[in-house]
C-alpha cells in the first residue's frame, strides 16, 4: 500500500475518533452548557441542606446560573456552609433568598433563589442572610403524625 | 527405598520447581520494565521516521474500527433494551440516556474496546514480532547496524498507544447511538428526555475525560504487553503461539485490575 493512501486512511481514522471524543463532550456531555467563563462566588448558612451535592444546580427562575463548589460544616454554629459560583452576567439583589429544593418527588436538590427588592446588588465572597433549609422527609412525616394525633385527642 | 527418602524425593522437588517458578515470573518482570524504558529511549529515535508509526496505526486502529463500532453498536442496544426493561418498572425510564451514557462513557466504552483491542490487535503485534524474532529477522536487523527496538518495537507500542483511546472513543459514541436507535426508535423513549438527561448528569471532566484516561492507561498496558510477550517469545512455533495466548490473558488481566484500581482513584476524587 502506498505510503499516501495509508496517510490518507490513517487520517480518516483519527478523524472519526476525533469526532467521536466531540459527539461525547457535546451531545453526551455538558461541556457546552455547563462552563461559565466568568463566575463569582457567594456562600449561604443552612441548618439543614438534606442530599445536596457539590457540583449540583443553582437555578433562579428555574434557570441553571451557577454551580454548587464545595459544601462545608462549621463548627461553631453547627450549620453547613454552601459556597457556589454564579455566571457573572447574572447579578442578585443584597436580599436574595436561597433556598434548598427537590427537583420531582426523588429528583437531586438544588439551590434555588429568589430576588429581593434590594438596590444594592451582591458582590464576590458575599454571604446570603436568609435561607431555608431542605424539606426532610422523616420531619415531615413525623409532624404530620403529630398533628394528626393532636387531632384526634382533641375531638373527644 | 525407605519412607522418608522417598517423602524427601517428592516434596523437594516441588518446593525447588515452585522456587524456580517465583523467580522466572521476577525475572521476567524484571526484564519487561527494563524492555519498557529501552523502548522509551528508542522512541525518539523512532518518531524520526513517523511514517513507520502511522504504518501501526493502520494495522492496529484502522484496522479494528470494524469489530470496535459492530460491539459498540450491539452493547448500546443491548443496553438499551436491558436499561428500559428495568428502569420502566419505577416508571423512569426517561432514564435511559444517563444508564447508557454513563455505563459506556465511564466503564464499557474504556473497558471492552481494551479487551477487544488486545485480542485483535495485541495478538497480531505479538505473532508479527515473535516469527520476526523466529525467523532471525530481529537479529539480522541489529547485525545490519537497525536497532530492532526503534525500528520494530517502538512504533507498534506508539501505534497502539495513540490508537486505545480513539477507538474507546468511538466505542462510546456508537453505544450511545445504539441506545438512543432501541430506546428512543424503537421503543418510543421521549426524544427529549433521552437526550437532556443525559446532558444534565453527564460530565466532561468527571465521566468523559476520565473514561479517556483509563483507555489511555490500557492502551500503554496492552501495547507494551503485545510488543514484550512478542519480543521475548520463544523463537519456536510453540513458543509463538504460548506467547499470543500470554498477550490476550495477561492483556484481560491488566486491564481489569487496572480498571478496579483507577476506578476507585477517580470515585474517591469526585
Amino acid at each position: 500500500m502506498s505510503r499516501k493512501l495509508l496517510d490518507l486512511w490513517v487520517g480518516f481514522f483519527v478523524a472519526l475518533g476525533l469526532a467521536a471524543v466531540l459527539f461525547l463532550a457535546l451531545k453526551v456531555g455538558n461541556l457546552s452548557a455547563a462552563n461559565f467563563s466568568d463566575t463569582y462566588s457567594l456562600t449561604a448558612k443552612f441548618v439543614n441542606i438534606g442530599g445536596l451535592k457539590v457540583r449540583a444546580p443553582v437555578k433562579s427562575a428555574g434557570v441553571v446560573v451557577g454551580r454548587v463548589a464545595e459544601v462545608r460544616f462549621d463548627p461553631e454554629t453547627y450549620e453547613a456552609v454552601v459556597s457556589f459560583t454564579i455566571d457573572a452576567r447574572y447579578r442578585f439583589p443584597k436580599d436574595t433568598f436561597a433556598l434548598i429544593l427537590t427537583a420531582g418527588l426523588l429528583g437531586e436538590q438544588y439551590i434555588g433563589l429568589d430576588p429581593g427588592g434590594d438596590e444594592k446588588m451582591l458582590q464576590n465572597g458575599d454571604t446570603i442572610a436568609k435561607t431555608q433549609s431542605a424539606v426532610v422527609l422523616e420531619k415531615l412525616i413525623s409532624q404530620f403524625m403529630f398533628n394528626k394525633a393532636s387531632e384526634g385527642q382533641s375531638d373527644k | 527405598m525407605d519412607a522418608p527418602s522417598q517423602r524427601r524425593g517428592s516434596i523437594l522437588p516441588a518446593i525447588a520447581g515452585l522456587g524456580h517458578r517465583v523467580n522466572d515470573a521476577l525475572q521476567r518482570l524484571g526484564f519487561a520494565t527494563r524492555f519498557f524504558f529501552v523502548l522509551l529511549r528508542h522512541s525518539g529515535q523512532s518518531f524520526r521516521r513517523l511514517h513507520l508509526t502511522i504504518r501501526e496505526i493502520y494495522f492496529s486502529g484502522f484496522q479494528s474500527l470494524l469489530i470496535i463500532m459492530v460491539s459498540g453498536l450491539f452493547i448500546g442496544m443491548v443496553l438499551g433494551m436491558q436499561g428500559y426493561e428495568t428502569l420502566q418498572r419505577y416508571g423512569s425510564a426517561d432514564a435511559l440516556g444517563i444508564l447508557v451514557a454513563l455505563s459506556l462513557v465511564r466503564e464499557l466504552g474504556p473497558v471492552v474496546a481494551a479487551l477487544l483491542f488486545a485480542s485483535r490487535a495485541g495478538s497480531s503485534i505479538t505473532a508479527e514480532i515473535g516469527l520476526m524474532k523466529a525467523t532471525e529477522q530481529l537479529t539480522a536487523m541489529d547485525m545490519m547496524a537497525v536497532n530492532p527496538i526503534a525500528r520494530v518495537v517502538a512504533p507498534r507500542f506508539w501505534g497502539g498507544v495513540i490508537s486505545m483511546p480513539l477507538l474507546a472513543a468511538l466505542f462510546s459514541a456508537t453505544g450511545v447511538f445504539g441506545g438512543y436507535l432501541i430506546g428512543v426508535i424503537f421503543i418510543g423513549v421521549d426524544e427529549g428526555a433521552f437526550w437532556s438527561q443525559m446532558q444534565a448528569s453527564v460530565d466532561f471532566r468527571h465521566d468523559i475525560w476520565s473514561g479517556i484516561v483509563k483507555s489511555f492507561v490500557f492502551g500503554i498496558a496492552v501495547s507494551l504487553i503485545a510488543v514484550f510477550e512478542g519480543y521475548d517469545a520463544q523463537p519456536t512455533a510453540e513458543g509463538v503461539s504460548s506467547s499470543i495466548k500470554g498477550t490476550v490473558v495477561k492483556s484481560a488481566l491488566a486491564i481489569l485490575a487496572l480498571d478496579f484500581v483507577l476506578t476507585s482513584f477517580m470515585l474517591r476524587e469526585a
